[in-house]
């Protein structure tokens, strides 16, 4: 198997971007969004994350089958949380009546 | 069809004292056991683990029964509660979820698929250390006094209230998961990477099939379960408050992420002893598998609803009832795979040349008891009956059935068909005809009443009972005396033959599979040339043909070796 050589550039253009993702994050927990503050936290941690994944173990230069079994374990957690969520969403719509 | 010869010494293979060098004695002494990277070692130092483990779980199994001989028991409750979680713990974690992917799988996958050993095997041996590593864990929490939280760790019991070994048994499994990830890891790989020239995606041995969709389910599920452990963790020890509603937690929350690992965790226990079931009943009526494809298929189907079905354990758990509905009607949907692969393995019993020896008696077992266990599983998936039925030994009956009368009879059909091949001497037919009768009745004895117990309204996890339930509960024991007596008979033979054995030739039961395609035991590369394959999966010669070639045809063929000659039509 063929090893894809990443330049160093690319190393340390994707740790500064996580920096900013990192001081984003602190920067948006001071601005009161209500609601929207855990979202926007979230978001901006998906995207690092994605970061991670893709460049420092090299899915974006990986075969299609690893690119596969990446996609698979995210549905799966995917399939985990919305199905448990819908417990909690759907727990108080029936209502008794004594 | 090309042939790979299987006399050894005709071949020019070294000798190592008269015999032909083997995986077995290439290599002396401890160290070249403990170090070694061949995955036939690797198999086999896991047979003797896990193997050890099953005694120890059985031994608990026995002291519950005693206590449930009388109705008030004769250990005290808090004492019962840690043999029933010691015998849950170490059934489940270390014995049933390793027992045929890392001995049977292990040993079998790279030659079926005519690989020189699995694509990591250093991290094959890893994953061994792993094993002993949470094995050991688990053994200390065990003698330090146990843990009395059911092996299922319910919170906010086990986060708030036990004062057992809750957190050391919980590393213990923690660790073991990394051993069943490793072990998913390598056969994956294995399987995409490593396939030998010719043997195509549906040219694969079912067993190899069941072993795949098996080690997708541990990549996916386990994970979860070394979360959930480690949740639990963090609240018992940091106090951080997910699982307690006092520190704004939801218990419902652990049931939901355990129940995410742990129902899957049944197909990892069951699906490999559905394609070693595929393996028993193919090559003992010498007939493809009816319908191949469907059979391989339902493998994956199986994997992938079986992820979809955990909320049928959280039915009478405050669960949403929407919810549930779609919960049940999933489990339900669950069936139909099993039970495609239930009928194939029937028809392909039909017009077959069976032959009833051991393999076939527990493959014969273990369609029967699988059909009761998973039956009753759709009683237990049914949202009205099950509120009747929640924890009670109905549901203990059930999936006992499904554990012991599926996974077990797999196993151990399992290795009774390629024990021969591990260790190059057969084990003695007549006695292991007889112990798996009495395995059988026994295990019947012990679980039916178990049906009628929990029907009646017997919960689980009660050391004490009203007495109008004795009679089932002594005959319960009394199965499971006859089964232990039945089980012991089996490891007695089986050591038995180490020494006294008769000699296994390549192929004692004229099987197809590259595995009979190399000598008994094979060399540590597995073959003495890469085998090229151009046949599809389960072609068998013509029985008359066999016949002509001095095959001898009946039970008394397991002693005799077969002829170079066979499998050739050219």
């Amino acid at each position: 198997m063929s090893e894809h050589i990443v330049s160093k550039k690319t190393y340390y253009t994707i740790f500064f971007a996580l920096l900013v993702g990192t001081a984003l994050t602190v920067a948006a927990a001071f601005v009161n969004l209500h609601n929207f503050n855990i979202v926007v936290a979230l978001l901006i941690a998906a995207v690092k994350a994605t970061l991670v994944i893709l460049f420092f173990m090299h899915i974006k230069y990986s075969t299609r089958l690893t690119k596969l079994w990446v996609a698979v374990g995210f549905i799966w957690l995917f399939i985990m949380l919305s199905i448990t969520l819908t417990d909690y969403l759907s727990r108080a719509w029936l209502v008794y009546k004594p | 069809m090309s042939l790979i010869a299987v006399d050894p010494i005709e071949m020019g293979a070294p000798q190592v004292d008269g015999e032909p060098l083997s995986y077995l004695n290439d290599g002396h002494g401890l160290r070249s056991w403990l170090l070694t990277k061949d995955h036939k070692r690797i198999a086999i130092l896991y047979l003797i683990t896990v193997s050890t483990f099953f005694v120890i779980g059985g031994i608990f199994a026995l002291l519950v029964r005693i206590n449930l001989l009388s109705p008030n028991g004769v250990f005290d409750a808090d004492t019962y509660n840690r043999l029933f979680t010691a015998h849950g713990i170490v059934m489940v974690f270390f014995f049933l979820v390793p027992a045929v992917p890392a001995i049977l799988g292990n040993f079998l996958l790279p030659i079926m698929i005519g690989a020189k050993d699995l694509a990591f095997p250093k991290i094959n041996l890893l994953s061994w250390y792993m094993y002993m590593l949470g094995a050991t864990f688990g053994l200390i929490a065990i003698i330090a006094g146990g843990v009395d939280t059911g092996w299922t760790f319910y919170t906010p019991y086990s986060t708030s209230y036990s004062n057992s070994n809750v957190l050391l048994a919980g590393i213990g499994i923690f660790i073991v998961g990394f051993s069943s990830i490793l072990t998913g890891l390598n056969f994956i790989v294995t399987t995409h990477t490593m396939r030998a020239p010719g043997m195509t995606w549906f040219r694969l041995p079912l067993f190899v099939w069941g072993q795949y969709a098996t080690a997708l389910v541990i990549m996916l599920a386990t994970p979860v379960l070394a979360i959930t452990v480690s949740l639990m963790a963090l609240e018992r020890i940091a106090h951080v408050g997910i699982f307690d509603p006092a520190m704004g937690g939801d218990p419902v929350l652990f049931q939901h992420m355990f129940w995410f690992y742990s129902h899957p965790a049944v197909y990892i226990m069951v699906l490999p002893a559905m394609g070693v079931v595929s393996e028993l009943i193919a090559n003992m009526s010498r007939k493809n598998v009816f319908g191949y494809k469907f059979v391989a298929m339902s493998s994956l189907a199986i994997a992938v609803f079986g992820f979809l079905v955990w909320g049928h354990h959280l039915f009478v758990s405050t669960q949403s009832v929407y919810l549930g509905l779609i919960f049940s009607f999933l489990s339900y949907a669950v069936a139909i795979p099993s039970a495609i692969k239930v009928f194939n393995w029937t028809a392909t019993l039909y017009k077959g040349s069976i032959s009833y020896d051991t393999p076939m008696l527990y493959g014969l077992g273990f369609i029967g008891l699988f059909l009761i266990g998973g039956m009753t599983g759709l009683y237990v998936a049914a949202l009205g009956i099950d509120v009747h039925v929640t924890d009670t030994y109905f549901v203990i009956a059930h999936f006992h059935y499904v554990m012991v009368g599926g996974s077990l009879m797999g196993f151990l059909g399992g290795m009774h068909l390629w024990w021969g091949k591990m260790t190059g001497r057969q084990y003695p037919e007549y006695w292991a005809r007889a112990a798996m009768v009495i395995q059988f009745v026994g295990f019947n004895l012990t679980f039916f009443p178990q049906f009628i117990l929990g029907y009646l309204g017997m919960p689980r996890r009660y050391a004490a009972y009203p007495p109008e339930f004795q009679v089932l509960h002594v005959l319960s024991t009394a199965g499971a005396s006859i089964l232990g007596i039945g089980m012991l008979i089996t490891i007695v033979y089986f050591i038995w033959s180490l020494k006294n054995g008769k000699r296994a030739p390549a192929n004692p039961w004229g099987a197809s599979g590259l595995e009979w395609r190399t000598s008994s035991p094979p060399p540590t590369e597995n073959f003495y040339e890469t085998p090229i394959v151009t046949w599809e999966a389960y072609e068998f010669a013509p029985i008359e043909s066999m016949q002509v070639l001095g095959y001898p045809g009946d039970s008394s063929r397991s002693t005799q070796p077969v002829p170079k000659e066979h499998g050739t039509e050219d």
